[in-house]
Formats: structure tokens, C-alpha cells, sequence
């Protein structure tokens, strides 16, 4: 047990299921990353602290990070 | 040059002055007929097939850095073909297979060890799965025992038996799985290649895609354009980097994996043993070193060097399955970056560019694959068809809904 769980990729939005192209939206949304070498928009949960979902800015070339905000509700699934 | 017995007797009574480079260093020609980014295990396996099973010789192998100073160096150097899932245990037993021929095949000692792997079940629920999956890898032609309690005491004596909370109630042992000297397959497979005309390009970093009418054509690399009708990537852990420059992005995340090696102590363990209450997996290797690993740490990352509290979990998992090796020192530790796919599983396929062949996805399982994966990377670009045990290793899985996923966790690659 570690006080933070990760997630993953911040920009993860549900897609519109009544939309004619929601199958390969939700194969893309469910699947697919940009997985980048650089910045990345992530979520973490802050469990054995404030128990807040943040949204944390990390480079994934050196683990630095360059900044944290509480996750809007909309952004965390 | 031909390694043997007789050469090497000749050679030591010249003071083994004769000795020649094991595979040639070569500079990069404009064109090729095939070129393979990634000098690790799996791009100079996927070389020397081609080659010797498709006689397509005229093959370049471009690497980035020196040859195997990616994941192929810094994995913990078992193979075993314990796998469950039909789209799995066929391609894992080849590999096995090919692993049993290995050295005779590339002429070179990669010390293929079969000193056998033992996974260790805690429960009685995991002692059936275990039965499943011994009963699936011996319907795929591998070799697998069930042992109880017993079996294993005598195996390994010294492991914590009777702990209260995770009893030892047996495991799985697959006698035919063991180890192999990492560096030594990746120079293998090189020696092979380089002996029949492969071009092994060091230092060379792909920088992008040469295309003509949506067809991929060649590399822009650091060290010029290099042209070639087929180009195959087999560079696990930037396959999304790679992928990005030919303009599409795969079901993949890019992790760190550490991994560990003691001090060298007096031969202590004979097998490969699996924890099954914790992720914890060791050996020891012929220096004498314990050389052990865990889990991914879990977040993305590109940076080959993980955090403290993995080596905290690695070392406790360690400590609750061999309180012997409490006062050993650790020697070292590194991290590898793995692809990560979205249902612990690889890829072998041809990529939605024209002309790019992709092989990725390896998890942390990419050691044990790198004959088969070879093989069957050298397969699908030679024929343009898949071989018959990679057949399940598609690209659009994860659109059709058939994924193999040995662990049932589903999209979430930190998990598997």
C-alpha cells in the first residue's frame, strides 16, 4: 500500500455512445494511448492522504513533476 | 569465424591472439532489401531467420545505441513456456523449442540453462488453477508437474514453508523452462546474422519515415536515409515513440520494470522459484548472484530507472518467501522500459502504414519470446502472412473484442 494509486492518462473522455462512430471511438478511448516520452497529464489518487483524485503533470523521461491540481470531477473515471 | 571445442584448443595454444570480432560492425549502405529498427534480441532473432529460413540476407539492423543495451540486457534472463491461454502456449513452447536449439543454431554459447521454473501456489484455489494451466501446457506439447508440498521441500528446502499467512501447498514446475545468458543471446543472434551478410548498424537513431504514396520506403536516421520495401520495428518500450513518427499509435504504455542482482554467495538456489503470494521471481545465476525482480512500478515512464518503493516491495516479497537471503547485499539494480499492451500480450503485425511490419506489446515477457518472436517476425515480413502460432498476436484484437488476457485484468496496462 503506497499513499498514491496511479491511473493513468488524463485525457481520457467517455465517448458519446449514441454517436454513429462510438465503436471506434470506444476502441480508441478504451485502448489506444499517446503514451508520450515527455510531459504527460495523469491521474493519481491521493489514497493514504486528502483521498482527492489529482491531476498531476509529469515528464516520463526524468519522473520530474511539474505541477498537481485537484482532477475535475468530469475527468476522473 | 567458426567457434567450437577445436578452435578453441588451437586458440589457446596461440595465446588466443587469433581471436576476431564475434559480428561486424558495419556502416550503413543506401538500400536494402529489408531493414529491422531495434538491435535488441528479438530485431537480431527476426535478422538471422530471415536470413537462414528465408535466405532474404541483404537485411540491415539498425540500433539506436550498442546491440542489446536495451531491454535484452536488462531482463532477469528467464525462459519457460508456462502459459494458459491457446493463443499463447503454442508460440511460447516454439520458443522453448527454439531455445533447446539455440546455440547449435547460431554456433555461439548463450548458456541456456533448463534448471527448470517452479511457480509456487498458496491456496487451494491457486493450486487448481495451476492444474489448468499445467493441463494446458502439456495439450500444447510442453512439459509441466504438479508438485505438492513435498516436491517442492525437496526442490528448494530453504524456502518459508509453514509461514501462517501464505503456506507453501505446492506448484508448478516446468522442468524444460531455466535461463540463458542474456548479453550472450543478443551476441549470438548477431553472430549468426553478421556471418550471412546481415548489416549490424550501431549508433544510428531513427528519426523518421520516408514515404511514397502512403507507403513507408525507408529511414531518416542519424546517420543518413536508408531505403528498404520492408522495414520492421522491433523496439519494445519506444514502440510508441517509433509508431509516432510512421503516424499512428498502438494499444501500448510505456513502464518501468527494475530488476536485481545480489552479491555473488555459494550455489543456494537450483531452479527458477516464483513467488505466488507476492510478484517476486529469482534465480541465481553461474557468477553466483541472486538475480530477482517484481513488479512494474506502474506509471509511465521512458526514464530506465525506477523508485524506491518497488525495491521495498520486491525486497519484502523476497523476504517473506526466503527469510534466508535477508543479509545479502544487493550488488545493483536497473530499470527497463516495457511496452505495456492493453491485455499483457504482444503484437506481431503488419502495421496500418504500408511497408511497416510492427512487433510489440512484449510486457514484461520479452526475453523468453525473443527466439519465437524472431521467427515469427522473419515469418510474417518474409511471406506477409502470420506463422500459425503469432496468429492470435493481431493488431486490431482489441477492436474485434480477442484479447488474450492471461491475467483477466482488461485495459489497464499497469495491472498485468
Amino acid at each position: 500500500m503506497h499513499e498514491f494509486t496511479y491511473l493513468g492518462d488524463a485525457a481520457y473522455r467517455r465517448p458519446d455512445p449514441q454517436a454513429p462512430d462510438a465503436l471506434e471511438a470506444f476502441v480508441e478511448a478504451v485502448h489506444t494511448r499517446v503514451n508520450p516520452a515527455g510531459i504527460h497529464e495523469e491521474l493519481w489518487y491521493h489514497g493514504s492522504g486528502c483521498r482527492s483524485w489529482l491531476k498531476v503533470r509529469r515528464d516520463t523521461r526524468t519522473h520530474e513533476i511539474h505541477g498537481a491540481s485537484f482532477a475535475n470531477p468530469e475527468t476522473t473515471r | 569465424m567458426r567457434y567450437s571445442g577445436f578452435s578453441v584448443f588451437m586458440q589457446a595454444l596461440n595465446r588466443h591472439k587469433g581471436w576476431k570480432p564475434t559480428w561486424r560492425d558495419a556502416a550503413p549502405k543506401p538500400s536494402y532489401d529489408v531493414i529491422i529498427i531495434g538491435g535488441g534480441g528479438h530485431g537480431l532473432a527476426t535478422a538471422h531467420y530471415l536470413a537462414k529460413v528465408h535466405g532474404i540476407t541483404n537485411v540491415a539492423v539498425i540500433e539506436k545505441g550498442w546491440i542489446g543495451s536495451g531491454n535484452a540486457g536488462r531482463n532477469t534472463t528467464i525462459i519457460r513456456s508456462n502459459y494458459l491461454l491457446p493463443g499463447n502456449e503454442a508460440f511460447y513452447e516454439l520458443s522453448m523449442k527454439l531455445w533447446e536449439g539455440l546455440e547449435q543454431d547460431v554456433n555461439y554459447n548463450a548458456m541456456v540453462s533448463q534448471r527448470g521454473v517452479l511457480n509456487l501456489c498458496h491456496t487451494d484455489a491457486q493450486r487448481d488453477a495451476f492444474a489448468r494451466r499445467g493441463n494446458s501446457m502439456r495439450l500444447h506439447g510442453a512439459d509441466a508437474e504438479l508438485l505438492d508440498p513435498e516436491g517442492v521441500r525437496k526442490l528448494v528446502p530453504f524456502l518459508n514453508f509453514d509461514d501462517a499467512r501464505f503456506p507453501i501447498k505446492g506448484g508448478l514446475f516446468q522442468p524444460r523452462g531455466g535461463t540463458a545468458r542474456h548479453d550472450a543471446v543478443v551476441w549470438g543472434y548477431a553472430h549468426a546474422a553478421s556471418e550471412r551478410g546481415v548489416d549490424i548498424v550501431q549508433n544510428c537513431e531513427v528519426t523518421g519515415f520516408l514515404r511514397e504514396g502512403g507507403r513507408v520506403v525507408g529511414i531518416e536516421t542519424s546517420r543518413g536515409t536508408i531505403r528498404a520495401n520492408k522495414i520492421g520495428m522491433a523496439v519494445a518500450g519506444n514502440s510508441g515513440r517509433v509508431a509516432e513518427m510512421a503516424g499512428f499509435r498502438l494499444p501500448i504504455e510505456s513502464h518501468v520494470l527494475q530488476a536485481f542482482v545480489s552479491e555473488a554467495i555459494k550455489p543456494m538456489i537450483p531452479t527458477v522459484v516464483t513467488y505466488g503470494a507476492g510478484h517476486f521471481y529469482i534465480s541465481q545465476s553461474d557468477k553466483g548472484g541472486l538475480v530477482f525482480g517484481g513488479d512494474i512500478d506502474g506509471y509511465n515512464s521512458y526514464a530506465q530507472r525506477g523508485n524506491l518503493p518497488t525495491v521495498e516491495d520486491v525486497c519484502e516479497g523476497g523476504m517473506s518467501l526466503m527469510p534466508a537471503i535477508g543479509r545479502v547485499r544487493l550488488l545493483r539494480s536497473w530499470g527497463g522500459i516495457m511496452d505495456m499492451s492493453m491485455d499483457g500480450s504482444p503484437i506481431i503485425d503488419h502495421s496500418p502504414v504500408d511497408g511497416l511490419y510492427v512487433n510489440s506489446g512484449w510486457c514484461y515477457g520479452g526475453f523468453k519470446a525473443t527466439p519465437a518472436s524472431g521467427f515469427c517476425f522473419a515469418h510474417l515480413i518474409a511471406t506477409g502472412r502470420m506463422h500459425e502460432t503469432a496468429t492470435a498476436y493481431r493488431l486490431d484484437r482489441f477492436a474485434t473484442g480477442h484479447v488474450i488476457d492471461e491475467k483477466g485484468v482488461g485495459a489497464r496496462p499497469n495491472l498485468h
